[in-house]
C-alpha cells in the first residue's frame, strides 16, 4: 500500500477545518470520468464527516489521453491565485461533459476572472511546474491512476463508492481514538 | 504467480518484433538502463491504465537515460493499433512468436493463460537486472518502484560497478 510522500501543506488547496483529525487527499484528472463519478461522492462524504475531515485535491492529469486535463488543471490554480480554486474546481466538474476551452473562458468569467489573463495563462502553461509537481509526488506515492485517494497518508485501495470511502475514513477515525 | 528472474542476473537476450517491419533487442540498448514493462494484454483496462501512466511519467525515465519496452503476447499489428489509440511514445514490443519465448526467459509467463505476467525489471548500463517486481495480475503496479530503482542505479560511470541486489518484496 502506498504512502503520500508530500505532506500536505502550504502548496495545498484546502477545504475544511486545518485541525480536522481525517485529512482525504485526492489525486485526480479534470477529463478523467471515473473522477467525475467520484466527484459528487466526495461532497457527500464532506457533508456526512462534517468538521472531522478536511479535503486536498491534487492534479494528476493523463495529459495524452485527456487533451482537456492540463487546460482545466491550469484554469483551477488562475483561479486559486485569485482566491477561487473551489469555485473554478466545482465548475469543472459539474460540467465535465461539455468540457473545454469554451466551457473554462465561460466559468472564469462567471467567477469574474480576467478572460485574457485566463488565455495568457493556458498560453505560457503558467503553473505547469506546479501541477508537475503534484502530478510527480503522486507517481511517488504510488498513484497509478485516477482518481486515487489517501486517508490520513495512508492510500485508500477499496472503491471511491459512498460505503466504501465512509467505512475506510470510519475506522482512521476509530484507529485515532484508539 | 511465476518465479521472475531476481535482481544480479544477467538479462536474456531478445530480439522481437517493435513494429511489423522491424526487431529491436535488447542489446541494440546496450550502455542505456532499460526499463521492461511485460503485461497481459494491450486494451485490458488495467494495462491501458499502467501504459498510460508510464506514458505521462516518461521524461522521468528519460532523466535517467532510461528507454522503456512494454512486452505483451499481443502481435505488432495489434501493438501498432494500441499505441496510436493511447498515443504511447515508447515501443512496445511482440513476444508472439514463438508465443512468449522471451517473457518465459524472464520467468513472466502465464503457461495456464498464456499470457505474460504483470512484471517489471530494471537492467542496468551493464545488462544486469538491477531490481524487479512481480504484480498480483490485476494491480497496476504504479511508477513509484521504476523510478526508486533508477535513482539508486549506480551513474555511468561510476567505479561501483552494478547489482547490489536490492529486489523489492511486494
Amino acid at each position: 500500500m502506498g504512502m503520500l510522500k508530500v505532506p500536505v501543506g502550504q502548496h495545498d488547496h484546502i477545504k475544511g477545518p486545518p485541525d480536522a483529525p481525517v485529512t482525504l487527499v485526492e489525486y485526480g484528472d479534470y477529463e478523467c470520468p471515473g473522477c467525475g463519478a467520484a466527484y459528487p461522492i466526495v461532497d457527500l462524504v464532506l457533508e456526512h464527516f462534517g468538521r472531522s475531515i478536511r479535503f486536498v485535491f491534487r492534479h494528476f492529469p493523463l495529459t495524452h489521453i485527456h487533451p482537456n486535463a492540463e487546460p482545466a488543471a491550469e484554469s483551477a490554480e488562475f483561479a486559486g491565485a485569485h482566491g477561487l480554486f473551489w469555485e473554478m474546481h466545482d465548475g469543472i466538474y459539474g460540467n465535465q461533459d461539455r468540457l473545454s476551452l469554451p466551457l473554462l473562458i465561460a466559468l472564469a468569467n462567471a467567477l469574474g476572472l480576467s478572460e485574457v489573463e485566463l488565455r495568457d495563462v493556458l498560453l505560457t502553461e503558467k503553473y505547469a511546474p506546479k501541477i508537475k509537481s503534484d502530478f510527480l509526488g503522486g507517481v511517488r506515492s504510488g498513484v497509478n491512476g485516477t482518481p486515487s485517494f489517501f486517508i490520513n497518508g495512508h492510500q485508500h485501495l477499496g472503491t471511491y463508492g459512498l460505503e466504501d470511502l465512509i467505512s475506510a475514513i470510519e475506522s482512521h477515525l476509530h484507529a485515532r481514538a484508539l | 504467480m511465476s518465479k521472475i528472474l531476481s535482481a544480479g542476473t544477467v538479462a536474456p537476450n531478445f530480439a522481437l518484433r517493435v513494429t511489423p517491419d522491424q526487431y529491436l533487442s535488447l542489446c541494440d540498448l546496450a550502455g542505456r538502463p532499460v526499463v521492461l514493462a511485460f503485461y497481459p494484454a494491450d486494451w485490458s483496462p488495467v494495462c491501458g491504465d499502467q501504459l498510460t501512466l508510464y506514458n505521462e511519467v516518461l521524461p522521468e525515465f528519460h532523466k535517467h537515460d532510461a528507454e522503456i519496452l512494454g512486452v505483451s503476447v499481443d502481435g505488432a499489428w495489434c501493438h501498432e493499433a494500441f499505441v496510436k489509440d493511447r498515443r504511447l511514445r515508447f515501443p512496445l514490443l511482440a513476444d508472439f512468436h514463438p508465443k512468449g519465448a522471451a517473457a518465459l526467459q524472464y520467468g513472466a509467463y502465464r503457461e495456464a493463460e498464456g499470457v505474460c505476467e504483470r512484471a517489471l525489471f530494471v537492467i542496468d548500463r551493464q545488462g544486469v537486472i538491477f531490481w524487479s517486481y512481480c504484480s498480483p495480475i490485476a494491480v497496476n503496479p504504479g511508477a513509484d518502484g521504476i523510478l526508486d530503482a533508477l535513482e539508486r542505479l549506480p551513474k555511468e560511470g561510476s567505479a561501483d560497478g552494478h547489482a547490489k541486489s536490492t529486489s523489492r518484496a511486494a
